[in-house]
């Protein structure tokens, strides 16, 4: 075999190796945003005020406000009371709501659930992939998720009151 | 031996100055080999409030004597390894290292065979059949090489 062919060989693996890259990139690309309807990214995080781990699929049969937050975000100081009061008044009717502190310092994290009173169950998502997965550009995020684990209600940024937040809960509920 | 010491004098000269990095490592420095986890960009070209939060830890483990590795180490802990500038010299990130290396060398060796295939191919094109100092022209007669002689001796003197 002359060293024309292995050059033209070697040459057409590089570009056929950059096509299957390229494809891949587009299948995989996670800043796609989620639908309403569809099923959402299933997780198992780390919590971050107690031991142990948290799957989003062992909280199926509820319906759930998933919130993406950081303790250096400005309007997720603002959003922490109204979550933290929907989840004392809906959690008997099978409501939870669970947060996913990303990009962010674990003793910032603690502090700001200390500060203001989170009692819902936390999540660590500290480089960011889960949020990644969720196609959040920003915080904070909140997604809701009805007992099937499709996704009903998308609210970008801060919630902007507590009517919001209860009617994106009624419509989790509805499923 | 010459050469021997030359070669040491060389290493500690490079070696020193890295070495005193590691142990002492300064906010600037590590401002440049950190990425910032919300903008993607390395720590000292961004002005997000993580990045003002990061630097801030930096300055604290500086200040408590952390060397570079043990300040890196914890922000992977807290970020994952995409908060570094470049990718560890481990694992498949070796590849990363290892494959621009290993196509430099490629391409030099192709190169090389090429270049000296193509000048070997020159070569023979020029070259004509017989002597190889006769530079393409028909020998000379005797009477012509003689008055040829004679000329340059006369030149000569």
């Amino acid at each position: 075999m002359s060293l024309r062919v292995v050059a033209q060989g070697l040459a057409l693996a590089l570009v056929a190796g950059l096509l299957s890259l390229l494809i891949w990139k587009l299948l995989h690309d996670s800043s796609r945003k989620l639908e309403v309807g569809r099923r959402v990214p299933s997780f198992t995080l780390s919590r971050v005020a107690a031991p142990g781990e948290l799957s989003l699929s062992s909280l199926r049969g509820k319906a759930v406000v998933l919130n993406f937050w950081a303790s250096w975000c400005i309007p997720c100081k603002e959003e922490a009371p109204l979550l933290e009061s929907a989840s004392r008044r809906w959690r008997s009717r099978g409501v939870v709501v669970l947060g996913v502190d990303s990009r962010d310092f674990t003793g910032d994290a603690r502090r700001f659930m200390r500060k203001y009173h989170l009692a819902y169950p936390v999540v660590r998502d500290g480089s960011g992939s889960r949020a990644d997965s969720y196609g959040v550009d920003g915080y904070p995020e909140t997604f809701f998720i009805d007992r099937n684990g499709r996704l009903t209600r998308h609210l970008v940024g801060q919630i902007a009151s507590r009517a919001e937040l209860d009617a994106g809960i009624r419509e989790a509920l509805r499923g | 031996m010459m050469r021997f010491a030359a070669a040491v004098v060389l290493v500690l000269a490079f070696a020193a100055p890295a070495l005193a990095s590691e142990r002492h490592p300064s906010l600037a420095e590590l401002e440049t080999e950190l990425i910032c986890p919300t903008c993607h960009t390395t720590l000292d070209q961004s002005s997000s409030p993580i990045a003002d939060r990061m630097r801030a830890f930096i300055r604290t483990r500086i200040a408590a004597g952390d060397t570079k590795s043990q300040i890196k180490s914890k922000l992977v802990a807290q970020f994952g390894p995409a908060v570094l500038a470049s990718p560890p010299k481990e694992g498949l990130d070796l590849l990363v290292w290892l494959l621009p290396l290993t196509g430099v060398v490629v391409g030099a060796v192709v190169l090389g065979v090429l270049a000296r295939r193509w000048s070997r191919g020159r070569a023979d094109e020029a070259r004509p059949p017989g002597d190889p100092g006769s530079n393409g022209r028909p020998p000379l007669g005797p009477d012509v090489e003689r008055r040829l002689d004679d000329e340059l001796a006369r030149f000569d003197s």
